[in-house]
């Protein structure tokens, strides 16, 4: 039987769906993901204010507005983009739960990563649009001036969350070799975070470690995505940015791809 | 394809494990030298301890694991290679695995599978409604998966493995923590599948009496190698399992210890009840009665089929 474009993508969209309805079935979780989000960004406005108007309120081309939309969309996106390096397929190839995934007339990383990118779509739902909203409201914040703006800071939010997917992935893959990968996760968690811009923004980065952190997929998913939907890069810069994310999500996309091949070769399944 | 081409069949087929042994590494054969050919329509069990090799054979006829040795086509098809293809005609249920989506109601799991198989409309309606019927899933397809019990979570993941009416149905332990009723109904189900559809069904457990009621061929499988290939008849002579005679008798009697060609197990109710055991090539159940009746009038009677657990374990014994 053979597959047609429209059946593949079908399938996939439908993969996506289930993810959503998944998450949207905790509910619970999503509000204590809210308030903490909330409140780490009520924290990172008194210190990343202070340090603005301690800098005379320029500090490398951020000022209060400009830094207060990039503090409360940041915050806004933990809820959507994979920091923690935790996945779904990583416990499955633990534990041998992945056959089910080979006995699918499916291709395992797309699957895998269209049901986390419904997650993360969700997500935005009860902790990325309230987070946002209430910087707008209770704080203040620039937002884009143009609906062009709006437009390809959707586009590359989407991307931002695909990419944070794709690169998830890379980690529970390496499970195929390394059966217990909680120490790479463990590291993922710890670098994520920092080049991806959670913390600080990457331009305010010493020019080397910025540097370092261009190499890396993630500022991919956080810190452009930021950038373009504050409308802080905006034009011909905003597109170059999209390009960038483009380019990290066919790299991890194809090292994926690569490693679940020559992993379904190795896989030892576990547990009988 | 043809229907005569066998739907599964090995050659030679073998699989090593690489094992740590505390620093030391070693080898560990779990599937060796497999020669299986199962034509389509055959209900088939898989059957041997722990260990034996019984699942690493199933990964491999699924092309989930990479042979060592030898080959295997399944449906046609290069298993590793065919990996996709394959999928869409082979349905297999893991006892302990789900393949269900945990968080969501059973009926989205049909609905996202029939995408996954590319199931028309009116195909998906008319599948998951026979399905649903058949296994009883009408109660709880609102209810998400995790809320199931034991059983109706085991029924909803042999409908959503067989979905996509495959041509091979691959069971690994179906039944295991299911009561009575619940092993019962499922026997049914694959019974009444087989009927109508004809699938090839393909099962291991270690429960003797899903290999009863549903196999009419045995593959009995002892440290990686295939030791018996027949009937289930077949492989009880081999050890020399016997035929248990249960007889109720009119009046309490004593030990009937020297009936010909019987060996007497036991007596109840002070001898109203006796146990003798036969070899079934020796003697027929017919003259061990006939011999009875002479001393003492016989009520009711029932005949002991040799316990299959018995059966392997006398296999296993004779070839240690």
């Amino acid at each position: 039987m053979p597959t047609s474009i429209q059946t593949t993508g079908r399938t996939y969209w439908r993969l996506l769906v289930a993810g959503f309805r998944r998450q949207s079935t905790y509910r619970l979780a999503a509000l204590g993901g809210l308030i903490a989000n909330t409140t780490f960004g009520l924290l990172k406005v008194a210190i990343l204010f202070a340090t603005v108007r301690a800098a005379g309120g320029d500090l490398n081309g951020y000022d209060i507005g400009t830094i207060s939309a990039y503090i409360w969309i940041s915050q806004g996106l933990l809820g959507s983009i994979n920091l923690n390096g935790r996945s779904d397929i990583a416990t499955r190839i633990k534990d041998g739960g992945i056959v089910v995934d080979f006995l699918r007339p499916l291709d395992v990383q797309a699957a895998s990563v269209a049901t986390e990118v419904g997650q993360s779509i969700f997500a935005l739902i009860p902790r990325g649009l309230p987070t946002v909203s209430i910087g707008v409201l209770v704080v203040g914040m620039d937002v884009p001036s143009a609906a062009s703006g709006y437009l390809l800071g959707a586009v590359s939010l989407l991307l931002g969350i695909v990419v944070s997917s794709t690169t998830v992935y890379l980690v529970a893959a390496a499970g195929f070799w390394l059966v217990e990968t909680r120490g790479l996760q463990i590291l993922y968690m710890v670098v994520s975070g920092f080049f991806a811009g959670l913390f600080v923004p990457i331009d305010l980065f010493p020019n080397a470690l910025r540097i370092v952190a261009e190499c890396t997929p993630f500022p991919s998913m956080l810190m452009y995505p930021v950038d373009v939907l504050s409308g802080r890069v905006a034009g011909l810069e905003a597109l170059g940015l999209v390009g960038l994310q483009v380019l990290w999500l066919v790299l991890t996309a194809l090292a994926g791809h690569l490693m679940t091949r020559a992993g379904r070769r190795k896989l030892e399944v576990q547990g009988g | 394809m043809s229907t005569d081409t066998p739907i599964i069949e090995t050659t030679a087929l073998g699989r090593d494990f690489k094992v740590r042994d505390g620093v030391r590494r070693r080898t560990l054969t779990a599937v060796d030298d497999l020669d299986i050919s199962v034509a389509a329509g055959e209900a088939v069990g898989y059957i041997g301890a722990n260990g034996a090799g019984k699942s690493t054979t199933i990964k491999m006829l699924c092309g989930i694991l990479v042979p060592t040795r030898g080959s295997v086509t399944t449906c046609g098809l290069r298993p590793v290679a065919d990996r996709r293809e394959l999928a869409r005609q082979v349905g297999v249920v893991f006892g302990q695995r789900t393949q269900l989506w945990w968080d969501l109601p059973v009926r989205e799991s049909f609905t996202i599978l029939s995408a996954i198989h590319g199931l028309g409309a009116a195909e998906e309606a008319a599948r998951t409604g026979e399905l649903v019927e058949r296994l009883e899933l009408a109660e709880f397809l609102a209810t998400p998966v995790r809320q199931l019990s034991l059983g109706q979570r085991m029924r909803a993941e042999v409908a959503a493995a067989l979905l996509h009416s495959p041509r091979l149905v691959i069971l690994d332990e179906p039944t295991i923590g299911l009561d009575v009723l619940s092993k019962q109904r499922l026997r049914e189900f694959l019974v009444a599948e087989r009927t109508t559809h004809g699938t090839t069904l393909l099962l291991t457990t270690h429960d003797m009496g899903d290999v009863e009621r549903l196999c009419d061929r045995v593959l009995l499988v002892d440290r990686g190698r295939l030791v018996w290939d027949g009937t289930l008849a077949g492989l009880s002579r081999t050890v020399g399992a016997q035929r248990v005679l249960v007889v109720d008798l009119a009046e309490s009697t004593p030990d009937l210890v020297d009936i010909a060609s019987t060996q007497h197990l036991g007596s109840e109710g002070g001898g109203l009840r006796q146990r003798l055991a036969f070899d079934p090539d020796a003697t027929t159940a017919a003259k061990v009665l006939a011999a009875v009746s002479e001393r003492v009038e016989v009520l009711d009677l029932a005949v002991e089929e040799p316990d299959v657990e018995d059966v392997v374990r006398r296999v296993y014994a004779a070839r240690r």
